[in-house]
């Protein structure tokens, strides 16, 4: 057995994060899930939340996902989604504005998904400083 | 003579500023090349993951999903033609689009119908102009494509597909045209079949040593081919419009390349033409003059 997990998060375009960790916490559509080496392989939804990666040297990675994926075998760990950001590229300006235009959306399926996604960002930001 | 040695000079001058143009716009679909390869690099592993994804859970639950779901009795086809935005690319759009026909005409053959969706302006131009109706475009980002609108149109191609049949604007499969990029030199027309989905592709499915592992589903593998699915579409939409992009710009370094060697060559030319305009010119003063002084001298000689 490996050392230590290997992650990937993976955006669409891009590839966000990858290197080796030890722990990576996720938000599944059916709760938190944290995966540690010797996870059982497992497929399992993400909501729009945060995503946790602590490396190996015991630094913690915040990063925000919009929906996707979480694939465990074998000790690699992907987390796919369309978009992901890191908490660092966050700017918070910009998403308390998005927050405030979110909520004047007509449409309201589009306005609390606007909104959850926004929130979230900020989220990541408050946990990672 | 001198009138047209002028106009030869003029239109040297106007061909090397042609050529200046037709080199920059060279050199910039170069550099932009680079930055698309780079950007279908950035993207493989997405789609490479995505893909592992999709094949592990069609290996380990019974796929009945709507998107893999074969019509028995198809009428309707949708074809998405990925096209350029701008021209000055040789013959880039006409070949996609002239590939696009004979898809066309090849489901004709098979007794449906055809329902046109486009990206790129060269191709709405194209169906304007013969006046076919089209069920969709999408314009303004044929040499960069983004994720969102790859999931835009995939999201448009997959409603019109989930459609009972019979419905308005209900298609029963999922064309694909677009530009392989297949090196610096050549690109292809291609097509594919996007929908019905065939899950496990030969190329891409894992080899005989590699045992997918026994997942866990959460909360359920229908959930999680759900959620899957639509991505997996939208992002083999983008990696097509991503091939398309590279391409686009290898056709439009090649066909300024050959403007600029063009240019070249007409300014040589014109130079000769010119030289030897300038050349008859003086030839002509100095025949004058010998001539007037001849005229002198023998009249000088008949008056002594």
């Amino acid at each position: 057995m490996a050392e230590h997990l290997q992650v990937e998060l993976v955006a669409a375009d891009r590839t966000v994060w990858s290197g080796r960790a030890d722990m990576v916490i996720a938000r599944t559509v059916e709760g938190d899930v944290g995966v540690l080496r010797g996870h059982a392989p497992m497929l399992a939804l993400l909501t729009d939340a945060v995503v946790e990666i602590t490396d190996d040297e015991g630094s913690v990675t915040v990063a925000v996902v919009d929906g996707g994926f979480l694939s465990v075998a074998g000790d690699r760990v992907s987390v796919l989604s369309e978009r992901a950001v890191l908490s660092e590229e966050i700017n918070v300006d910009e998403v308390r504005a998005e927050l405030d235009t979110a909520q004047d959306v007509g449409n309201v399926d589009e306005s609390e998904r606007r909104i959850r996604r926004a929130e979230a960002r900020l989220r990541a930001v408050e946990r990672a400083s | 003579m001198a009138v047209s040695l002028r106009e030869y000079r003029a239109r040297i001058k106007s061909t090397e500023s042609m050529k200046k143009i037709t080199r920059a716009m060279e050199l910039i679909a170069a550099s932009r090349i680079i930055k698309a390869q780079q950007r279908a690099q950035a993207a493989a592993p997405y789609a490479r993951e995505l893909t592992r994804a999709v094949s592990a859970v069609a290996t380990f639950s019974n796929v009945d999903h709507p998107l893999t779901h074969e019509q028995e009795d198809p009428k309707r086809a949708a074809v998405l033609v990925i096209t350029s935005d701008r021209g000055l690319a040789g013959a880039y759009s006409s070949s996609v689009l002239k590939e696009a026909e004979r898809l066309a005409e090849k489901l004709r053959g098979e007794g449906k119908e055809v329902d046109w969706y486009l990206t790129g302006r060269k191709g709405e131009a194209y169906f304007k102009f013969r006046q076919r109706p089209v069920v969709q475009a999408w314009t303004g980002f044929s040499d960069q494509p983004t994720y969102d609108v790859a999931a835009e149109i995939g999201t448009a191609l997959i409603d019109s597909f989930l459609k009972e049949q019979g419905e308005e604007g209900d298609v029963d499969e999922v064309h694909v045209v677009y530009t392989r990029f297949r090196s610096m030199l050549t690109q292809e027309p291609t097509d594919i079949r996007m929908l019905p989905l065939e899950v496990v592709e030969g190329e891409e499915s894992p080899g005989d040593d590699e045992v997918l592992p026994l997942y866990e589903f959460e909360p359920s593998a229908e959930a999680v081919l759900d959620g899957l699915l639509p991505q997996y579409v939208q992002s083999r939409i983008f990696f097509c419009l991503l091939q398309a992009a590279a391409s686009e710009l290898a056709a439009r370094q090649k066909a300024m390349k050959s403007a600029t060697d063009n240019a070249d060559e007409l300014i040589k030319k014109y130079k000769r033409i010119a030289n030897q305009a300038r050349q008859a010119g003086i030839t002509q003063e100095i025949s004058e003059i010998v001539g007037g002084v001849n005229a002198l001298a023998d009249s000088q000689a008949g008056s002594d």
